[in-house]
């Protein structure tokens, strides 16, 4: 199934994507997609394993035990600094 | 009830009249302005650029804003936050609180400020003598906003 991936701030630089559609296994957790994720690469694996990474599914907070369903926005970001 | 997120400054005085139009029971306005600093964790800031995540993070002020409400007897509130390119003594967020009275405004006002730093998806870059950074999240912002956690400061605590 295709899941929307986004990527902000440091992390966007980090791996030089702001995003892209990704394929995962169907019934897959945010977890499975980060993992599929971390594999392109060791910046990629670095970067998306990163201890304090921020993860927003459907624009909601989310949990990495959290399953996906088609056409999911999955958004992975470091901890927010604005005001 | 108005959240929006913008390049463009605001007009304090011009956005207070608006939260406060058509009423006459408003007896207090609490207003916070965060500005640009020249200067942070010891090196001096020539400017900064802030990121959002456009949808996420209006749904997540107006949803802090819901819970101010259920917490407080207000009456509304405005937040407008700036991204984009932003130097040193420019605006950069307002939250406005009208309601009743001063007491619960201000607390209002408050939390709604110490959430918006934990929760809503914005990031910051300085530009510093020594290039950009990412700002880094601060413990002492997740210690404001866990103060609330208790209830003792809001009218159910009271």
């Amino acid at each position: 199934m295709k899941i929307r991936v986004l990527f902000f701030a440091r992390l966007r630089e980090q791996l030089g994507s702001p995003g892209e559609e990704v394929d995962v296994a169907d019934g897959a957790s945010v977890a499975a997609l980060r993992a599929q994720l971390s594999l392109r690469s060791a910046a990629w694996g670095e970067a998306l394993e990163a201890r304090n990474l921020r993860i927003a599914v459907n624009q909601d907070m989310a949990a990495v035990d959290q399953v996906l369903k088609a056409g999911d926005e999955v958004a992975f970001f470091p901890p927010v600094t604005g005001g | 009830m108005g959240v929006r997120v913008q390049e463009a400054d605001f007009d304090v005085s011009a956005e207070l009249d608006a939260l406060c139009m058509g009423r006459a029971d408003v007896g207090a306005v609490a207003t916070f302005v965060g500005l640009v600093r020249d200067v942070n964790d010891g090196t001096s800031v020539g400017g900064m650029t802030l990121e959002h995540y456009p949808g996420m993070t209006e749904r997540a002020i107006e949803v802090i804003i819901a819970e101010a409400k259920t917490r407080w007897n207000i009456f509304d509130a405005t937040v407008i936050h700036r991204v984009g390119a932003l130097k040193p003594r420019d605006r950069i967020v307002l939250v406005a609180v009208c309601g009743g009275h001063r007491g619960e405004s201000f607390d209002a006002c408050e939390f709604i400020m110490d959430f918006l730093k934990t929760r809503a998806p914005f990031w910051k870059k300085e530009a510093t003598p020594q290039g950009e950074r990412w700002v880094e999240a601060k413990t002492s912002d997740d210690v404001a906003a866990a103060r609330w956690d208790d209830g003792k400061n809001d009218k159910a605590g009271q």
